[in-house]
């Protein structure tokens, strides 16, 4: 889809000129002479016609644009400002003395809790756990369901019937609210009489029942698993458009060199699968970040535990259940970076690209 | 999903016709192309395929059963014994949460329309004039896409503490007591402050997907026709009414149910925005059942289910769509 973006893109910016150039479009004819086309030169001239297009386009973008501008970027600021004050408790934040009292803070947290670990044994200290907990989900969940996405696609794409059924079924859950999907999930893997404990016994693996949602050393796979379910059919669906967008003498030819189906995915398919798989990825990431609402229902509120904190719980933890304003300020800024570290490096390889 | 998407596109876009050879082969199911040669391993194949299909039904299915068992006490996956089944469930379950679900439509589908048509504008703005310092403009949009909410949580609250809405539009109300009906709806407005909040907030937090979803349809639409209305004397506005509008039905309802989707199954924005407890919305109350009946797991599954329900339907009616809108998401 980017590609196609990217192309029409190009496209406008030379059939601009020739729209504009139409007898009677313009009270003012515009200059004859055509530059050379690309969009580049497009905004770069100066003449009126750029002028007027931009004072034209004005009403369309500006509105939403100020929308945006203020709830998005106007409270990523307000927050930033608040996470450098000390405001906490019932009243209301004083902007006399800013500081990074309390990113210093949270990184001692940070690291004492890196320390404890390191002297053998666990950290009770939230902060530690919430950030490391919050990268092994993310990249857990990723790899997992970017894994079980493509193996989705792979088979729904072997010319099969009911094609549109199974994908259907298999995206699904990802129609579904994460308060329900916690519902369902805490269900499945209830210790007594839960849905994967009672098929665990029904064939005989009655030893591998476990308290999934209890026991420290399941609790955050047990999330990422349930996450997986979730969102491996969007996965799906975007690996199966890469797919059909492979030429099948792709596929004749590895097979002509005698490649085995597996060599021939590997070799073949998936190297060209990267531009979906890395916009698949930041999506995940993103949602990754988002489950908060899964978390804080399945375990029925903002404690968690230990082991499965993750830091937007632990912002919502600090400020909305603590009132420590400032510190989860900072916590949410300290989240805001990473997810730019996600976004910035890819919006600008698709600007690079010139598929932006 | 390309293969199937062409009809929803409106006319005028030779962008989706480009490669017909491409999907011909498709269209028959030839193991051959995808090199398949072994007919025997269609059986593992379908094997596969139907096992991911219990895995991804049998949360859904074990839900369903335990909401219509009486006791949850049988094998969570089975249909409960004839003696144990009841409805119960379902009707205690949907009282819980119809207040719930109420306010979610009211709040829901005023966000949808808004940041549906503001998305579109400004797509419109960003696609069809082309001027500098476009590309600033744009990047915004697109980052807002990815934006976490918890940077922002903190700042909306103050916000709308600042803004104090039900009291302004209740004192207005009390002010215009001399128009009874303007008066009225301005204290029943103020009534539901809450909802008007989140209303807002999810509108301008879905603004950018719904401009980026907008934003790739209409590179396909052919500025030939724009070109025509433009020679006709048409101003942007009635270029965007006449012409634009009509053609973007396919990706309204792609957005739409995008949107309304996204915004009826969020929790945060509601936990921080929705205080008073008459205006809890459906997320919220399926979410304070879990709390209060834990132990009752066949009523909250009954009422996970009724939430859910406005979401499946739309999905089931117009799963085409909603693939299109989440492929979107990754421009």
């Amino acid at each position: 889809m980017l590609r196609r973006i990217a192309s029409a893109f190009a496209d406008l910016g030379s059939r601009f000129h020739g729209g504009e150039e139409a007898p009677g479009t313009e009270e003012e004819p515009s200059d004859p002479v055509t530059d050379g086309g690309t969009p580049a030169a497009a905004s770069g001239s100066k003449r009126p016609l750029r002028h007027r297009d931009w004072v034209r386009a004005l009403p369309f973008w500006l509105p939403p644009f100020l929308l945006v501008l203020l709830f998005v970027y106007g409270a990523i600021s307000w927050n930033f400002v608040i996470s450098l004050t000390g405001w906490e408790g019932l009243g209301e934040p004083s902007y006399s003395q800013l500081d990074f009292d309390m990113y210093v803070q949270f990184f001692e947290q940070v690291y004492d809790g890196a320390v404890e670990r390191l002297n053998g044994g666990d950290t009770q200290i939230a902060e530690y756990n919430a950030f490391v907990n919050t990268f092994k989900l993310l990249i857990v969940f990723t790899v997992v369901s970017l894994g079980v996405g493509l193996g989705l696609a792979v088979l729904i794409d072997r010319g099969i019937r009911l094609e549109n059924t199974f994908r259907t079924i298999y995206l699904l859950p990802m129609a579904l609210s994460f308060v329900v999907t916690a519902i369902l999930w805490r269900w499945m893997y209830r210790f007594d009489g839960g849905v994967i404990n009672e098929l665990l016994t029904a064939v005989g693996l009655g030893a591998f029942t476990q308290n999934w949602l209890g026991d420290p050393q399941f609790k955050l796979y047990a999330v990422i698993f349930a996450l997986t379910w979730q969102f491996s059919g969007y996965c799906m669906i975007v690996y199966l458009a890469g797919l059909r967008a492979i030429p099948d003498d792709h596929y004749e030819a590895a097979r002509v060199d005698g490649a085995s189906t597996l060599r021939m995915y590997w070799r073949v398919i998936l190297p060209q699968l990267r531009a979906s798989t890395t916009s698949a990825a930041v999506v995940l990431m993103v949602f990754g970040l988002k489950a908060f609402d899964f978390i804080f229902v399945i375990f029925g509120g903002a404690t968690p535990g230990p082991s499965a904190d993750i830091m937007p719980i632990l912002m919502y933890r600090e400020a909305f259940g603590r009132t420590n304003w400032a510190y989860g300020s900072a916590v949410a800024t300290i989240l805001f970076l990473m997810a730019l570290g996600i976004i910035a490096p890819y919006l600008y390889t698709q600007y690079k690209r010139g598929d932006l | 999903m390309s293969g199937t998407e062409t009809p929803a596109s409106g006319p005028g876009e030779p962008a989706e016709a480009v490669d017909p050879e491409r999907e011909r082969p498709q269209e028959e199911p030839s193991a051959e192309g995808r090199g398949l040669p072994v007919p025997g391993r269609r059986f593992a194949l379908y094997t596969a395929l139907v096992g991911l299909l219990v895995f991804y039904l049998l949360p859904l299915h074990s839900g369903i059963m335990t909401a219509f068992a009486d006791q949850a006490s049988g094998l969570p996956y089975a249909p409960p014994a004839p003696s144990d089944a009841t409805l119960s469930n379902w009707q205690n379950g949907f009282d819980i949460v119809r207040s719930g679900m109420t306010n979610s439509f009211l709040f829901v589908i005023p966000a949808t329309v808004l940041s549906a048509f503001l998305g579109s504008v400004a797509a419109f703005g960003l696609t069809k004039l082309s001027w500098r310092g476009q590309l600033g403009v744009l990047v915004l949009f697109v980052a807002g896409v990815f934006i976490p909410y918890q940077s922002v949580l903190v700042p909306l609250r103050q916000f709308w503490s600042t803004m104090a809405l039900e009291g302004s539009l209740k004192l207005l109300a009390s002010n215009l007591a001399f128009l009874p009906i303007v008066s009225g709806v301005l204290f029943s407005l103020g009534n539901h402050a809450d909802l008007i909040e989140l209303s807002v907030t999810h509108t301008a937090y879905g603004i950018p997907i719904c401009t980026v979803l907008f934003r790739g349809y209409y590179f396909t639409i052919d500025d030939e026709i724009l070109e025509a209305a433009q020679v006709d004397g048409a101003s942007m506005f009635t270029v965007y009414r006449r012409i634009i509008f009509p053609l973007s039905k396919p990706m309204f309802a792609v957005t739409m149910i995008y949107q309304f989707t996204n915004i009826w199954n969020d929790l945060l924005f509601a936990l921080i925005l929705v205080e008073d407890s008459a205006q809890h919305v459906a997320t919220q109350k399926l979410n304070e059942t879990l709390g209060s009946f834990a132990t009752d797991f066949s009523l909250v599954m009954a009422a996970a289910f009724a939430v859910a329900a406005p979401t499946i339907i739309l999905y089931v009616l117009f799963g085409e769509q909603f693939a299109e809108g989440i492929t979107g998401e990754s421009a």
